[in-house]
């Protein structure tokens, strides 16, 4: 199997691919990008917790206009995932309002990025329809 | 208790395309039309506040100087996103509070005709090989892969989280909103597009970023905008037109974002506009039952509707009622964007904040023509900067 690597370090793909979150040992605060500080309370040490794969759309937009190079439509949005959120494309389902609700029950899948000349695949994630 | 500060002067350029004028002309316009208004001359100003992005970094104030008046007083470079402009206005406002000076003169002005998008497509340069970069060690650009970057896809996304958690806001009610706007704008000769448009024209121009299509987007534009402000013992100094034309700063605030779940995820330009409009009507002594308009920050027709909530204009998750009350239009209980809104007058981003107050303040005054307002007393301009800076401005016609 040849060698691959997350779009973001935050994105699992070893066993179950999953998200995981930098949390505030004292608050509770979740956040994704590398910290100085907790945004919420000023703590200084963090924990790595996993983030649930199962979530809820809470908005979302259908993009049809972006910048050059930004394949449209697609459809970008806010994931409830037990209550954390996570923003993310929806994917595996058609990007018209007909198909995308906000309220709609998601889970977490990878999505192929491309190989680089090592040939290394890197692997992004979305959201795609429970059911 | 620091001194009440007055506008006694305030002019707004022409919006729209101004091939034949760069940034510095649409400031000197700007900031001379604000002196002549105000019956003052750049000597009798001690502070200039100059809020401009696209040249931030090259001292827009101090080369605005150079074409208006150099008299060797403190510039302050002011850059706020899309609140520029109202952050310089407030800058003004702070120091003759502080009781540095008795006059400031504050300017915003953008060129952004043609300007396109502005955000999205930050790219990762494509390498060899896959290296993590930035701070969620990326290998590959995100826009457009998780989530976007660009301003409609994001106010979209704010707009229909308010469908999720109160209901009722749908394509067509959003696109309701901006016929409002656009109708409004046919009455204002400053505004860029002054083009009334039908629901289902709106509806079927071209998708943006769903459920915002083309006309309910806020039109990149030129444009500039100055206010001259005085504390109010040198108001009674000035003649009896100048205080019969001033227009009292009732309430002067600015604010940014505190953390809330999910605002570095998506930004949260809520919880920031209540704070700031709870300050506000606590420091003006009114609340929004005595406002007889308001402009808020529309840059996208999905963001009118929950500033309505967050302006308190509404009890909270009522905005969707307000609107289809008819209560927003120009002839309703509470007038909303009356000079067309950013959809169709335009957002010269750092113009926009002291735009907004020229358009109340010109209401106040009785002095806005064929859109007047009747009886107009008492008005609020908001503002939103992504980032985030929101001010609101609380305005009240002179007493005498």
């Amino acid at each position: 199997m040849s060698a691959r690597v997350p779009l973001v370090d935050y994105l699992v793909l070893a066993g179950d691919p999953h998200l995981t979150a930098h949390e505030c040992t004292a608050c509770g605060a979740r956040f994704f990008d590398r910290r100085n500080a907790c945004a919420a309370c000023e703590g200084e040490q963090f924990r790595q917790v996993d983030v649930p794969t199962d979530g809820e759309l809470r908005a979302f937009t259908i993009v049809s206009f972006a910048a050059p190079g930004v394949p449209v439509p697609f459809v970008a949005g806010v994931v409830d995932c037990g209550g954390t959120s996570v923003r993310a494309n929806v994917v595996n389902t058609p990007a018209d309002p007909e198909h995308v609700r906000v309220g709609m029950k998601l889970r977490l899948t990878t999505v192929p990025v491309g190989v680089d000349a090592d040939g290394v695949e890197a692997v992004g994630f979305g959201f795609e329809p429970a059911s | 208790m620091a001194e009440n500060v007055w506008i006694v002067g305030i002019h707004m350029t022409k919006f729209g395309k101004h091939p034949e004028l760069d940034t510095l002309d649409l400031g000197a316009q700007a900031a001379r039309g604000a002196l002549a208004d105000a019956g003052l001359r750049m000597r009798d100003v001690g502070v200039l506040a100059a809020g401009n992005l696209m040249k931030a970094a090259a001292g827009f104030g101090q080369q605005l100087q150079k074409q208006i008046g150099q008299t060797g007083i403190p510039v302050f470079n002011v850059a706020n996103a899309c609140a520029t402009g109202a952050t310089a206005l407030r800058v003004a406002i702070m120091a003759i509070r502080a009781g540095e000076t008795d006059t400031g003169l504050a300017v915003g002005v953008e060129k952004l005709s043609g300007a396109g998008l502005l955000a999205g497509g930050s790219r990762v340069a494509a390498g060899d090989t896959w290296a993590p970069q930035g701070r969620f060690g990326a290998v590959a650009a995100l826009d457009g892969r998780v989530g976007t970057e660009t301003m409609p896809g994001v106010f979209a996304q704010i707009g229909m989280e308010y469908d999720h958690k109160y209901g009722g806001a749908d394509f067509e009610l959003f696109a309701r909103i901006s016929e409002k706007n656009h109708a409004h704008s046919t009455l204002n000769p400053l505004a860029s597009y002054q083009k009334r448009f039908t629901l289902e024209q709106i509806m079927g121009d071209v998708m943006i970023a769903y459920p915002n299509t083309r006309p309910m987007c806020s039109a990149n534009c030129d444009g500039g905008a100055a206010a001259v402000v005085v504390s109010e013992s040198k108001l009674r100094t000035l003649s009896l037109e100048q205080q019969r034309r001033a227009v009292k700063i009732s309430a002067s605030v600015l604010t940014s974002d505190p953390w809330q779940e999910a605002c570095q995820v998506l930004p949260d330009v809520n919880t920031l506009t209540r704070r700031a409009a709870e300050q506000a009507y606590e420091q003006a002594g009114v609340g929004p039952d005595d406002l007889d308009l308001v402009e808020l920050h529309d840059c996208f027709a999905t963001a009118e509707l929950v500033h309505y909530d967050n302006l308190k204009l509404c009890p909270p998750g009522g905005a969707v009622d307000l609107f289809k009350s008819g209560a927003t239009w120009r002839d309703g209980s509470m007038p909303v964007n009356v000079s067309g809104g950013l959809e169709s007058k335009g957002h010269p981003v750092s113009a926009t904040g002291i735009a907004n107050i020229w358009e109340v303040a010109t209401h106040l005054r009785g002095e806005a023509g064929d859109r007047q307002i009747a009886g107009a007393r008492v008005g609020l301009a908001h503002v939103i900067g992504l980032g985030n800076a929101c001010g609101v401005h609380i305005l009240e016609k002179a007493a005498a």
